[in-house]
């Protein structure tokens, strides 16, 4: 059967950490990392990449567009 | 299938349009004014009218919003927004025209302007932000601050004695025979970001077809106002502000 | 051959606004400067010219659809009178602030206040002094005849194009209300979008592909970069200071006394002058044409050989402190005004010049 798998990639830098990306994730693929960027903000980052099915929630809310998906249909 | 199969340049389906600039905003974190910047641009970058699209910044926290649309700019004075766009789309008619205005510059200072632009029908598009305060002043009274709210300004809460009600302007624009499209509009979620979207593009194609004014309000957040995280700011504006700010197309002919 | 008319100072600068190819007026009916735009809307020139214009919902409206017009490099002006300018001067600070070329008129009455429709010249200070916030200048010119009231729309965009900066004609409502011949100018196209891009780069009419995004906006927030914007507009206005000052003198080579006076009271003097001389005192006329920048250095020169100056205004007395300011302490300067509306008469004048130099 087809399967729809998703991956996000985080502007980390330009990210702020305002979480609502995590917030909006339907898969809770996405958290705040515990580290933090060059101004100090916890950014976005994927703790569970299998589950992400590119669906562009978090790009979406995401205030200032750090946030890029991909996304493909498998038959694994 | 790894992250590294997945992230090819065909398998891409959203990443940051190239009509945001390279700054980084300076709005705080989880702030609507990114989201609604984001879906302006996209909106431009999908109809092709980089070219032919004239942004008036406000005064308020969307001041420098020239610095993020890669796209010929005005800054307007507190409020005149309208009109400064209402010169613009006369003298340049075949462009597209819009202002960006928070609440105070809408709905307070610019009361006069707004609703003499919308009267002309001139063919422009108005997206206003109402988070329900003042956020670069520090958080005080807006027009649009709800009964009980708490601000700078009103450290009891608003009180409609003192205070007068919250205004709600949009339906107001509405009764306006220039007006052709009033609709309101959030962006707190996937599917209402969607809708948003679409709302900014009618208004912009509403630009060229002689219809009137387009006027888009977007129920916002202003967390660090509200004194909320940008999450919890999302709930009080989905439980509060849309109690009494309904989104919805108010009128569409 | 010459097309001479008769027509009110009012009607003269809408009929050159046309003529000299604006692109768009944007105004507010208030007395003594209506017939601007009332004239403007029974020539239509928006079937002719294709120039726009529109009464807008305030003077405050007007001036900030002058701003959005001039900040797309379009030729745009806007007329009103005491009251209704000062409700402008937030949007002509922020034009200046920006460095944007228009015409403003001013075709003053009386204040403070709602004050009154009779005429006045007491908004000098505010349009050569400052009016809205901030360090700023606008180019001013005083006419004094209808003649000058056509003419000086040209000169004013001219000299607004020229240094991107507003400019404004300052006239008492004694020049836009009377009844003068006037030879209007030649008719001029309006520049084509192609030529208002090349004229005004800067301006924002669209992006282009080969240029960055134009911004229009007069606020910076660090205060090197603020700084540096004023040192700019200083410099221009040094510039202007050198270059743009326009006067007229009549018999002040020989004059012990000058009178120094604009707009109509630059009329009234004239006839006072006459007068006085026929009576066998050496008087001179100097009128500033441009109020700002001020003809200084000529009033300086004068004031070598001259044994007194006397300014004569329809105002409590201030173009007085410039002259005074130029003349630096070397003779008297005094002063004639009238106000509310009142204007003096030549015999008045003379009188006042007798007493104020001792003179029988």
């Amino acid at each position: 059967m087809a399967k729809i798998k998703g991956t996000v990639v985080v502007d980390t830098e330009r990210c702020k950490g305002c979480d609502l990306c995590v917030q909006s994730c339907p898969q809770s693929v996405l958290e705040l990392n515990a580290k933090v960027n060059s101004k100090g903000y916890h950014y976005s980052t994927m703790v569970k990449e299998d589950d992400c099915i590119g669906c562009t929630a978090c790009a979406m809310v995401c205030p200032d567009a750090v946030i890029s998906v991909y996304r493909v249909k498998t038959n694994d | 299938m790894t992250k590294q199969d997945i992230l090819k340049p065909e398998n891409l389906v959203y990443q940051k349009t190239k009509l945001l600039t390279k700054n980084v905003m300076h709005y705080c974190p989880g702030c609507s004014h990114g989201v609604i910047h984001k879906l302006i641009a996209e909106v431009i970058d999908e109809m092709g009218i980089q070219n032919e699209t004239i942004g008036v910044a406000p005064v308020g926290c969307a001041v420098f919003a020239y610095n993020y649309i890669d796209i010929d700019w005005q800054q307007a004075a507190h409020g005149r927004a309208p009109a400064v766009a209402t010169a613009i789309k006369r003298l340049l008619p075949e462009k597209y025209v819009f202002t960006y205005q928070g609440d105070g510059d809408l709905a307070a200072i610019g009361t006069a302007e707004t609703i003499h632009a919308c009267n002309r029908g001139d063919n422009i598009a108005i997206f206003f932000i109402n988070n329900g305060i003042y956020g670069m002043t520090g958080g005080q009274m807006a027009p649009t601050t709800l009964e009980g709210m708490k601000t700078v300004t009103t450290p009891s809460g608003r009180n409609h004695e003192m205070n007068g009600y919250p205004l709600k302007i949009s339906d107001m624009l509405a009764l306006i025979d220039g007006t052709c499209y009033v609709t309101r509009q959030s962006v707190d979620k996937l599917p209402a970001v969607m809708k948003a979207k679409k709302a900014i593009r009618k208004a912009f194609e509403n630009c060229q077809l002689k219809k009137g004014t387009s006027v888009v309000e977007f129920v916002s957040t202003c967390n660090t106002g509200w004194g909320m995280s940008p999450h919890k700011a999302n709930l009080w504006m989905q439980e509060n502000m849309t109690a009494r700010y309904p989104l919805g197309d108010i009128k569409n002919i | 051959m010459e097309e001479i008319k008769l027509m009110k100072g009012n009607e003269a600068i809408a009929h050159a606004a046309i003529r000299c190819g604006t692109d768009g007026y944007f105004g507010y009916p208030i007395t003594p400067q209506s017939e601007v735009m009332e004239t403007l809307m029974d020539e239509a020139p928006w079937n002719t010219t294709g120039m726009v214009v529109l009464q807008a919902e305030s003077e405050v409206a007007a001036i900030n659809m002058v701003y959005g017009g001039a900040a797309c490099g379009k030729k745009v002006m806007t007329s009103s009178s005491s009251p209704g300018m000062s409700l402008k001067q937030e949007g002509v600070s922020y034009i200046a602030g920006a460095e944007l070329p228009c015409l403003l008129v001013n075709v003053m009455r009386g204040g403070p206040g709602l004050g009154t429709i009779q005429p006045s010249q007491a908004d000098y200070f505010q349009t050569v002094k400052g009016g809205g916030h901030g360090d700023y200048r606008l180019i001013t010119l005083a006419p004094s005849t209808v003649q000058e009231m056509a003419d000086f729309v040209d000169l004013g965009f001219e000299l607004a194009f020229r240094y991107n900066n507003p400019a404004m004609i300052l006239a008492d409502g004694i020049v836009g209300q009377m009844m003068e011949k006037v030879v209007l100018p030649p008719f001029k196209p309006r520049r084509t979008n192609d030529e208002v891009r090349k004229q005004c780069p800067w301006g924002t009419m669209g992006k282009t592909d080969d240029r960055e995004r134009n911004i229009i906006t007069s606020l910076a927030l660090e205060a090197d970069v603020m700084e540096a914007t004023n040192n700019r507009l200083q410099a221009k206005y040094r510039i202007i200071e050198e270059k743009e000052v326009l006067f007229e003198e009549q018999n002040c080579e020989d004059a012990d006394y000058v009178f120094v006076a604009f707009g109509s009271a630059a009329r009234l003097c004239g006839n006072a002058m006459d007068a006085l001389r026929e009576q066998g005192f050496k008087v001179g006329l100097l009128r500033p044409i441009t109020l700002w920048p001020f003809p200084t250095k000529r009033i300086a020169e004068l004031a070598q050989k001259a044994k007194g100056f006397m300014s004569v205004e329809l105002s409590a007395g201030q173009m007085v402190e410039d002259v005074r300011l130029a003349v630096n302490g070397k003779v008297p300067v005094t002063f004639h005004g009238r106000m509310g509306g009142n204007i003096p008469s030549a015999e008045e004048i003379i009188e006042k010049f007798k007493e104020n130099f001792n003179l029988k």
